[in-house]
């Protein structure tokens, strides 16, 4: 039986190279939203 | 590094440095929890131990499950290791872009709220009001200053920034003037005790600010312990009908009703659920910093409750969502999937560098929370940031800087905290507040569970 259930996140390490622009709102740095 | 907790009937695995989200039964949470520590064959003996007598229980669905450990190992997505080190401290490198402003447009109140941080709004100095000219030139440092970014964002703030409200109104006014040319927009945010709202304010609020911040501090007796006039008469009465009718008419735009509890009110989801009750939708609550032995600071006595509070507050929301009357709570609104990444994980809130603070005579501050202190004077809006050893310490001001935070499950959900917080706590803003981080810790547990809690209703 499945014990173990993934729920869907963004993944952190992909945003190495994904991330950093620089657009979203200054800042709780986690409840801001990626724009 | 993985954080394991159980709240509201889930058994939930954060796996920090991924960022992933594991919603697992109490087999597999003891399974994780001895991961790394027993072999496999001492896992599943334990487990046959303990579960041995439940049929769901088998030698072979526990190598199953283990198999299934390894493979979000294998994946990245359990027990990662940190890779962002090093990115943290190449931080020092990057560009000198300003991207959003705090204009003090007001160091005055109407309101004299004895546990304001501002000191009644006038930051420990004289009272003051910020001019159309400094406040155009702020607004034309924030463009030049801001390179390629389009987003740029200014805060009417004070005091109470409605007692400057001309200028607001033009500076406004000015912005969108050189918005097309300078290639920018500009999102407004005005925070207000209400006193001064009327339909004037409300109207051209709704169409300029993209947020609205009201502050109320929740039920009556609550709100006018501190939120008191300068006569010392409450204010609730006053500006509870202003605000609905704010909200009412805002539609579909962000507003705020922002409230902040001390140990007065430590039962403080009470005062959440009466301003859901009155009818505002998007609420935030926050608990009050000042020094310790201020009759209203929260003692170490008062975290259990307020732990307590905090899930019965996450409880509740998930109730009425599934009734269909939800409102939201700030610090309860995460974005699992279009969350930030992970140079604004290292890097946090930005003041001091992209983020600053302009006193009504043009000084340059590296936050809010900072105008006042001479110490963190960094420059001002003609010369710029003159102050660059400042510039470059918030520079490296985050979590990585922080040696306290090294083992914390939550590092890259606050980034290090709020520098102002460390620094009244601990005289350096590479420092830390730990009641602080105890709060936000738990504010975060309850906002992953709800996470969890909607992604199971929508199997």
């Amino acid at each position: 039986m499945k014990r173990i259930k993934t729920v869907e996140t963004r993944d952190l390490k992909a945003s190495v190279k994904t991330g950093g622009c620089g657009e979203c709102q200054t800042s709780g740095v986690a409840n801001q939203l990626c724009e | 590094m993985i954080h394991q907790y159980k709240l509201n009937g889930y058994n939930i695995v954060l796996d920090v440095y991924s960022g992933s989200v594991h919603a697992v039964d109490e087999v597999a949470y003891d399974m994780i929890g001895l991961y790394g520590t027993c072999t496999g064959d001492e896992i599943v003996a334990a487990m046959l131990k303990k579960y041995g007598d439940r049929e769901d229980v088998t030698e072979a669905d526990l190598r199953e499950c283990l198999e299934d450990i390894e493979a979000l190992k294998d994946a990245g997505k359990l027990f990662s290791e940190d890779e962002y080190a090093g990115m943290a401290f190449d931080l020092k490198k990057r560009s000198n872009e300003v991207k959003a402003l705090c204009l003090h447009v007001a160091h005055t109140c109407n309101l004299n709220c004895s546990y304001c941080f501002a000191s009644q709004g006038k930051y420990h100095g004289e009272r003051a009001l910020m001019s159309f000219e400094v406040g155009k030139r702020a607004l034309d440092f924030l463009v030049e200053n801001s390179g390629k970014r389009t987003n740029l964002e200014v805060d009417f703030f004070g005091g109470e920034p409605l007692m400057n409200w001309q200028v607001v109104k033009d500076l406004v006014a000015y912005a969108r003037s050189i918005e097309a040319s300078a290639h920018k927009k500009f999102r407004f945010t005005l925070t207000t005790n209400g006193v001064l709202v009327d339909d004037e304010v409300i109207d051209f609020a709704n169409r300029e600010m993209n947020n609205v911040v009201m502050s109320i501090d929740g039920r009556p007796e609550v709100h006018d312990r501190f939120r008191v006039d300068l006569a010392g008469r409450g204010s609730y009465e006053k500006i509870v009908p202003k605000f609905l009718d704010f909200a009412k008419k805002r539609g579909e735009r962000d507003y705020y009703v922002r409230g902040t509890y001390t140990h007065y009110n430590t039962d403080f989801t009470n005062d959440i659920l009466h301003l859901a009750d009155l009818g505002f939708t998007q609420l935030s609550m926050e608990p009050v910093v000042c020094a310790p032995g201020d009759p209203c600071a929260l003692t170490q006595e008062d975290l259990p409750k307020l732990f307590e509070q905090y899930e019965i507050l996450a409880k509740e929301m998930l109730r009425r969502e599934r009734e269909g009357r939800p409102f939201t709570f700030y610090h309860y609104m995460i974005d699992l999937t279009h969350g930030p990444c992970i140079y604004k994980r290292i890097s946090g809130c930005g003041s001091g560098t992209e983020y600053l603070a302009v006193t009504p005579w043009g000084d340059l501050y590296p936050c809010h929370q900072f105008v006042g202190d001479e110490k963190y004077l960094m420059g001002n809006i003609w010369d710029g940031v003159t102050n660059t050893a400042l510039r470059d310490e918030f520079k490296l001001c985050n979590v990585y800087a922080r040696h306290e935070c090294d083992d914390c499950w939550a590092r890259l959900y606050c980034s290090g905290g709020c520098a102002a917080n460390a620094y009244h706590a601990s005289g350096s803003i590479t420092g830390v507040y730990p009641y602080g981080c105890e709060l936000f810790k738990k504010r975060m547990e309850c906002a992953i569970m709800m996470q969890v809690a909607r992604a199971e209703e929508h199997e």
